[in-house]
């Protein structure tokens, strides 16, 4: 005999789960904590690399790269000023889940650091649906890749606490029509916090610092 | 995609519960995924196939419930499939629509023996 069993359980429960885990871990050690993501080449690494620097002798900044190979990115954040840079090798996974970032928490002394910035793999989908347990979601939008992405990627552009616009040095150069872009962001992701900056000429980059800095000392 | 990770949490989840059911089989599982949940049905098929192979799973069907996106205008309340790349209202033409539905993602319930 055939009995059906209601369950109604959200398919990612158990990272879900493991993401509160981490997230109880990082508030015991007092640590503020981002989960930065976007596309490939929209600039994760080079805002971090010129964050850090804007950060110096004022927070203690520990940095987990996510990336499907290589230690390219945490090379590169542990130049740039981190304390401490984390390489997490998905081997083949197109996003961190909770049970990546437990093992990179594992290996840090959490209490030695104020900021822990978390780079994600370069992906505008599935990061989205796997919460690691950090305290703010952060995607970074950039200029070449065209307005139209809030539209393409809805599921992203819900669910982060703050954009950053990179690359707007670009904008006499090509095509992207920010009234368009800003309005798919609205209807997604209403009075979500925009920093629109530039990684390179560092236009921008203070405001976007100076909310680290207030959230940090706001633990 | 991240099908192979998805397609474990569904199996976690359904012998989990079969187990607290005290099942000795499950037939189906039935899952309720929204438009805006980027999972491919065939992809958690195939991992199923793997996956279940030596548990009270194997040869389970699984069934996909599969709900529309909708938007609603929060201007005239109309509610409406967004079409591929304009989100204003197509009644009024309001820039100001809200999602939904089409966020599902969750497995419902299970058949057992």
């Amino acid at each position: 005999m055939t009995i059906r069993v209601p369950i109604v359980e959200n398919i990612l429960n158990a990272n879900d789960h493991l993401a509160e885990q981490n997230r109880g871990r990082i508030d015991s050690a007092g640590v503020f904590s981002i989960n930065i993501m976007a596309s490939p080449g929209a600039g994760k690494t080079s805002l971090i690399e010129q964050t850090l620097p804007r950060l110096k002798d004022k927070l203690r900044v520990a940095v987990v790269d996510g990336d499907i190979a290589t230690s390219i990115d945490a090379d590169r954040a542990a130049n740039a000023g981190a304390q401490a840079a984390i390489q997490v090798n998905t081997g083949g996974d197109c996003h961190l889940d909770a049970v990546m970032l437990r093992g990179a928490l594992e290996q840090l002394d959490l209490t030695q650091f104020d900021l822990l910035i978390v780079e994600n793999v370069g992906n505008l989908v599935c990061p989205a649906s796997f919460k690691l347990g950090t305290h703010k979601s952060i995607l970074i939008a950039s200029i070449p890749e065209g307005d139209d992405k809030p539209y393409k990627y809805p599921g992203m552009y819900r669910g982060v606490d703050a954009l950053v616009i990179n690359k707007i040095d670009l904008l006499p150069y090509v095509p992207f029509k920010m009234d368009y872009f800003k309005h798919g962001v609205e209807v997604l992701n209403p009075g979500v916090l925009t920093f629109p900056l530039s990684a390179k000429t560092g236009e921008g980059m203070d405001a976007w610092v100076d909310w680290l800095i207030g959230q940090v000392k706001a633990m | 995609m991240h099908e192979l990770a998805v397609t474990q949490s569904i199996l976690d989840i359904a012998l989990r519960h079969a187990t607290q059911a005290s099942a000795k089989k499950i037939t189906s599982i039935n899952i309720v995924i929204g438009e805006f949940a980027s999972i491919v049905d065939d992809s958690v098929q195939f991992y199923w196939d793997l996956l279940a192979d030596d548990t009270i799973a194997k040869g389970a069907q699984l069934c996909f419930e599969r709900i529309a996106g909708e938007m609603t205008c929060t201007n005239c309340q109309h509610a409406f499939h967004p079409k591929d790349i304009d989100f204003a209202c197509p009644n009024c033409g309001s820039q100001f629509v809200q999602i939904t539905k089409g966020d599902e993602f969750r497995v419902d319930s299970i058949d057992v023996e």
